[in-house]
């Protein structure tokens, strides 16, 4: 019943690779995926996997979708998407923060519509939302930092690391409101029908995972 | 008739085995009518799947609507037989929005529902059809089970509400282990409740694996008694052989506001989406002014259509 390969869908990057590294170490080794070239899949039937890379965004419909079994996606793609999926375990890697941020003068009128511009309109939306904001959403899909620049909004909801990028550009954060990290997905199909070696993988990622944070 | 089974496609052949399956256990054919009144649908709009209707109006200005649901219907129309039981199977198509394309799709629907003085008997039935619906199919599938009624004993006893148990439910949803771990912590939720929660995301698998850690749940009468159900039932079917494609699993929370009791999700290998679902819905026949119980299930033919042939 469940003899054919694992198929687990990787974000393309430098994220990627250091989730790969884990696999690695927890067992699940492909060495064909270090060779470079163009190729995107990878296998070790030894060892029941195949890799492969494909755009972050796009690792939670694979598995969604089920053509990948499990993968990894960063928090803030699930948040947005709302795929039907099972979230087994979080990675620790690609540690940041979805926030708030504005120019380093600004002050919030609530008597006006805030104008928010971000590439994660339903994560603003839910946001807003629960502080009882009214609120304009402008979606854009890179650049946040020029909107306040601009004048195209009032606030950005992105993605902060360091917060360097917006230091540059002379903006604040206002308000970290969710942390987001890698996250281990399944399609909860193929978690019912190999439940075991998914299983298997997630307890070994959790002891890197234990073993990191030590 | 060699010839005419040879015309029919996959799924019509799967549509008319589960016809004669249903048949077999004494479930009557229910029509629908293409248009039903609007207002059955719109005060039970959390029922339905898609909150959006395909209506128009009659020409006597009544505002109807297109088949958007099965199993309300026959609620409303059924009246108990004379042992007070009512088993009907449908063969419909409904209208509803895809998730996928936003626009109204049409899906085809085989499925029965069994209602009125229901016991652990007519429970164990039903779940037997719904996984012989499965083997019809494919014999390689899964039936997944969960109990809301241990579910809800659960984050009642917690003294969750309103948000907090809408947020449990979407951690146990996604078997998000960590997140609950957080979840916790925050609401200082006291450590043996707190265990509670982690039982019910890992307590999942066969029942004679999961049926001796069902104890765990036993902290109040409600629970007990609810456990024990769950137990008898899970092992008459364990005792007729269908353990082996019975997965227990409490990330199946359905919508408490309808369902209760056990809830159902149907599995092929190979599809990536659940191709039957159903469960009890007592709650949805006394918001309907029936103090009765009711459980039931429908085969969805489109995700089958998309991969039929594995």
């Amino acid at each position: 019943m469940n003899d054919r390969l694992l198929n687990i869908a990787l974000p393309k990057g430098r994220l990627g690779e250091k989730v790969y590294a884990m696999f690695e170490r927890a067992g699940f080794e492909c060495p064909s995926i270090k060779e470079g070239g163009r190729r995107l899949i990878f296998e070790n039937p030894e060892k029941g996997v195949r890799y492969f890379w494909v755009k972050p965004s796009d690792v939670a419909i694979y598995v969604e979708r089920g053509a990948a079994d499990i993968g990894v996606a960063g928090k803030d793609i699930i948040l947005e998407y709302r795929p039907d999926i099972y979230e087994l375990l979080d990675l620790g890697v690609g540690k940041c923060h979805m926030a708030v941020a504005a120019k380093e003068d600004f002050t919030d009128n609530r008597e006006k519509t805030l104008r928010v511009a971000t590439k994660f309109s339903k994560i603003a939306r839910d946001y807003y939302s629960r502080l009882g904001r009214d609120i304009d959403i402008i979606h854009l899909n890179g650049s946040i930092e020029l909107a306040p620049i601009l004048g195209l909004s009032d606030v950005i909801v992105d993605i902060v690391e360091t917060g360097a990028t917006l230091r540059e550009n002379k903006l604040t954060v206002i308000e970290k409101f969710q942390p987001i990290s890698a996250r281990l997905i399944a399609n909860k199909a193929s978690f019912k029908f190999r439940a075991p070696m998914i299983e298997c993988i997630r307890q070994a990622l959790f002891a890197e995972v234990a073993d990191k944070s030590e | 008739m060699d010839n005419i089974s040879n015309i029919l496609t996959a799924e019509e052949r799967a549509a008319f085995a589960l016809r004669a399956l249903y048949s077999e256990y004494g479930y009557t054919r229910y029509r629908m009518s293409k248009f039903e009144e609007y207002d059955l649908y719109a005060n039970n709009k959390d029922f339905l799947i898609s909150k959006n209707i395909i209506t128009f109006t009659d020409t006597d200005g009544r505002l109807l609507a297109l088949k958007p649901d099965v199993t309300l219907s026959i609620v409303k129309n059924s009246r108990p037989s004379a042992d007070g039981i009512t088993k009907m199977q449908y063969n419909e198509s409904v209208y509803r929005v895809s998730d996928n394309t936003q626009g109204f799709v049409e899906l085809m629907q085989v499925g029965l529902e069994c209602l009125g003085a229901i016991t652990d008997k007519e429970i164990a039935e039903v779940l037997r059809l719904a996984s012989m619906s499965l083997d019809t199919i494919n014999e390689r599938n899964l039936l997944e089970l969960s109990d809301l009624d241990i579910i809800n004993g659960v984050i009642d006893a917690a003294g969750l509400g309103g948000e907090d148990a809408k947020q449990l439910l979407s951690i146990l949803e996604r078997k998000d282990i960590g997140d609950a771990e957080i979840f916790c912590r925050e609401r200082r939720i006291e450590p043996q409740t707190a265990s509670l929660f982690s039982s019910l995301l890992t307590v999942y698998g066969k029942p004679c694996d999961v049926i001796p850690r069902l104890g765990i749940f036993k902290i109040n009468n409600r629970l007990t008694e609810a456990v024990d159900r769950f137990c008898r039932i899970l092992a008459t079917l364990n005792a007729e052989g269908r353990g082996d494609k019975i997965c227990i699993d409490f990330s199946l929370v359905g919508n408490l506001k309808y369902y209760n009791g056990i809830a159902m999700r149907g599995f092929i290998d190979g599809i990536p989406k659940s191709i039957l679902s159903g469960g009890q819905y007592d709650k949805l026949m006394k918001k309907m002014g029936r103090d009765e119980g009711a459980i039931g299930f429908a085969v969805y033919f489109d995700e089958l259509e998309k991969n039929y042939g594995i």
